[in-house]
């Protein structure tokens, strides 16, 4: 009985510990996901939200020099401002998805940490990039500028 | 017609595969010989009829044939050839075909090894085989059929993912299904023993070589999994607690358990309820980690169609568990344990110990993973949570993990003496201990890492010191040194065969644990000419070119990398554009080095070639983790040499 009694403390308190562990990692890393309307209705600071939609036209910018990147995120009733230290990343634009994760900051902007474009795998009718002017105009001025 | 063939090979496996289940299943209960020999040869229809129609479906990439959406989706006319073949498991519909596959290539494995000698169980492992595989066979026929027709013909297809026209993305899902369909056999034989009422260890004696090749591709393809991720995705990290690694991290967890926990039963007749019960979580993982990632229940950075294949997965798995817990159930009263717990301090609480722990990390990465879906239904808020929470609760559990290791193997049965202990771990411990204060004495501040060594020396000197002493017994008995060690390698080839392996993962933790404390990364805007600086290395930005390339178009960036010791590199990381993705994809490029890597990608550039903006990461100690995994390929290998006693 003895023996089994030390069994069953070892065990409670590993489950103890495991729990109190669990608990401190949720509240540690916990992130809600949240759409632009739901952030803007009651941003709190400091707390960290993922949040997702489309970069709105006309509003990226973009500073490699200081590697600043700002635009606005839209999910067509809301808009918030995000910005993000950083080069953006593949498969980001004007126009298309994107997650930020980050938090609100108190001065009336989002400081986004990290940045996923979202891409699909739906089927796409494939387009001729060698037609589109912007990729033989990059082709030019490579193959002549830098050689 | 091509297509059409496939669809029809598939029905007909299907209809042979369900046959061929409820046969041998009728024949394990009467013992009719003739059925299961038809169901035999139902096994064997299966195989012939999958493979046609993987070899179809590859007949179809090669000849361009995109009337089949599968291969329009994921080829076009300027994929390379290699990757046309393998764009057979580019995405989901071919990934079944190939699971499938795997599925009835074991199966006529276990009827060619087994129909002679298990006739107890050999019908009811045959049923079961045969009635996943109908499974597997129902999804090709209806939620994800891979010769579904698409109307109108386009001139080309859309072409396979660019992330995925990667070696590693030839190689990772292959080693990842075999690790997934390797567990259906232990699976299999478990309920044959449940069905039969054999529940001694047979069928673990019978599967313990299948378990440790399940398990060995399972850690492989994970392994080549975070290769891909390293080199490919230009994070410069190889594990993210994605819901997909996760899918795929949680059988392997339960696995490792398994393979520890049979000893104890096959040494003291214990933990049999358990053992059952762990292969059977083990198995419903590797659906459930496929009914997680394709039915788009949790946001992932892998984007996976959403479809009703997730209420197939679903409805499976149910039935799984239901089928299985059922027979545990009904078989309750033999599944008594003869041996019983004596002491804490014996190899048997270890190893309970170390199923514990991997147990708790499997239900801690589980908990993560479904903690959106929890949250959601309970407060209903969308919540996530992210790296941090994995890395602290599973953190502490590895470290045990890691010491367990070294402690398992060579404390005694039963209950452990003193001195057992002393002559033991004395030296190791001591050893460890000093390695870590040398560290610290090195400079080595992070704790993590201090008490990683201290771990990792620990556990080395244990092995060391076993090995040394029993090489030292052969050579009393008259053996030279090589004689001695390469006589126990192969005598005793399960005992060190798991050491190396033990040995292997040591070399990953290191890996792990130095890459997390020690590496560096900046993210600048170079001119041309300029030099950004990071861990003693120096880049300069030479400039960039375009270039055309068979299936997309390439910007290049040239850059000089030189470092104190006088050494120059030059690395050219670059921008793809592929004609199906309306944004560039990066294009990694990297030296490798034991102690580092140099790591660059190209973020931005301006478009004359003036100006560019990357990414430079020094990264320490990531190539432990493919040493790693070199080392656990070599104790794998001796743990399942054949046994020599019954060779002989």
């Amino acid at each position: 009985m003895k023996r089994r009694a030390k069994f069953l403390v070892g065990g409670v308190f590993i489950l103890g510990a495991l729990g109190y562990l669990i608990y401190a990692g949720v509240s540690q890393s916990v992130v809600y996901f949240v759409t632009p309307s739901e952030l803007m209705a009651a941003p709190v600071s400091g707390k960290t939200y993922r949040v997702g939609g489309v970069v709105q036209a006309g509003t990226l910018k973009w500073e490699p020099r200081n590697l600043a990147l700002s635009f606005v995120l839209s999910d067509g009733k809301t808009t918030v401002p995000v910005r993000h230290k950083g080069t953006p990343p593949d498969l980001f634009g004007e126009g298309r998805g994107a997650v930020v994760e980050g938090t609100w900051s108190a001065d009336g902007h989002f400081q986004a940490a990290s940045i996923l474009a979202k891409h699909s795998e739906e089927y796409k009718a494939p387009h001729d990039a060698a037609s589109q002017p912007g990729y033989k105009e990059l082709m030019r001025t490579l193959q002549g500028g830098s050689q | 017609m091509t297509p059409e063939i496939g669809y029809a090979a598939t029905i007909v496996a299907f209809g042979l595969a369900l046959y061929g289940s409820i046969a041998s299943a009728i024949a394990g209960r009467t013992g009719r010989r003739p059925l299961v020999a038809s169901s035999e040869r139902a096994a064997v229809g299966v195989l012939v009829l999958v493979t046609a129609c993987m070899l179809l479906l590859i007949y179809a990439f090669l000849t361009f044939d995109f009337s089949v959406r599968y291969v329009a989706i994921n080829t076009n006319r300027g994929t390379p050839f290699y990757y046309r073949i393998t764009g057979l498991w580019g995405a989901l519909e071919g990934s079944i075909i190939l699971w499938t596959w795997m599925l009835a290539l074991y199966t006529l494995i276990v009827v060619v090894q087994y129909r002679r000698r298990h006739p107890e169980f050999y019908p009811w492992v045959l049923s079961a085989m045969m009635g996943i595989a109908a499974f597997f066979l129902l999804v090709m026929t209806i939620p994800a059929p891979p010769f579904e027709r698409l109307t109108p013909v386009p001139p080309d297809g859309r072409g396979l993912n660019p992330l995925l026209q990667d070696s590693g993305m030839i190689t990772h899902p292959v080693a990842l299904y075999l690790g997934f369909t390797g567990f259906t056999v232990p699976f299999a034989f478990a309920l044959a023993a449940l069905a039969t009422g054999r529940i001694g260890d047979e069928w673990i004696t019978i599967t313990r070589r299948w378990t440790v090749i399940a398990w060995y591709f399972l850690a492989l393809g994970l392994l080549i999994g975070g290769w891909w991720s390293y080199h490919v995705l230009g994070w410069g990290g190889y594990w993210a607690w994605d819901p997909v690694e996760n899918a795929a991290v949680l059988p392997w967890l339960t696995g490792t358990a398994l393979l520890h926990s049979v000893m104890i039963q096959e040494r003291r007749r214990m933990l049999k309820i358990w053992n059952l019960t762990l292969v059977i979580l083990t198995f419903s993982l590797t659906i459930f980690g496929t009914f997680l990632t394709r039915s788009g229940i949790i946001g992932s950075v892998h984007a996976f169609t959403q479809g009703t294949i997730g209420a197939f997965f679903l409805g499976f798995l149910a039935l799984v568990l239901l089928t299985s817990f059922s027979l545990l159930a009904w078989r309750m009263d033999r599944l008594k344990a003869q041996g019983e717990l004596d002491s804490i301090f014996s190899r048997e609480s270890v190893f309970l110990l170390n199923n514990v722990f991997l147990v708790a990390a499997a239900f801690t990465v589980f908990f993560g993973t479904i903690f959106p879906l929890l949250s959601e239904a309970v407060r209903g808020v969308k919540v996530s949570v992210g790296a941090p929470f994995f890395n602290l609760v599973n953190i502490p559990l590895f470290l045990g993990l890691l010491i367990l290791m070294g402690v398992g193997p060579l404390i005694a049965w039963r209950r452990a003496s003193a001195d057992n202990l002393r002559r033991n771990f004395l030296m190791p411990t001591a050893v460890g201990v000093a390695a870590a204060v040398i560290a610290r004495a090195l400079g080595i501040a992070n704790s993590l890492v201090l008490l990683c060594i201290a771990a990792v020396v620990f556990v080395t000197g244990t092995i060391v010191l076993d090995f040394l002493r029993a090489v030292r017994a052969r050579r009393r008995s008259g053996d030279g040194w090589a004689a001695a060690t390469l006589g126990l390698l192969r005598r005793q080839n399960r005992r060190y065969g798991g050491f190396v392996v033990h040995l292997g993962i040591l070399v990953v933790a290191l890996g792990v644990a130095g890459s997390n404390a020690w590496s560096l990364h900046t993210e600048t805007t170079l001119g041309r000419g300029e030099s950004a600086e990071l861990g003693g290395y120096r880049v300069r930005f030479d400039g960039l070119r375009a270039s055309e390339e068979s299936n997309h178009f390439k910007v290049t960036g040239t850059f000089t990398i030189s470092s104190g010791v006088g050494s120059r590199d030059v690395l050219y990381p670059a921008k793809k554009f592929y004609a199906q993705e309306q944004n560039p994809i990066a294009y990694v490029d990297y030296r490798l080095g034991l102690i580092e890597d140099v790591y660059l990608v190209l973020g931005d550039f301006a478009r004359d070639g003036s100006q560019a903006t990357i990414k430079l990461q020094v990264n320490r100690m990531v190539s432990w983790l493919w040493l790693g995994g070199l080392v656990l390929t070599l104790g794998t290998g001796l743990a399942i040499l054949p046994d020599r006693k019954k060779a002989a």
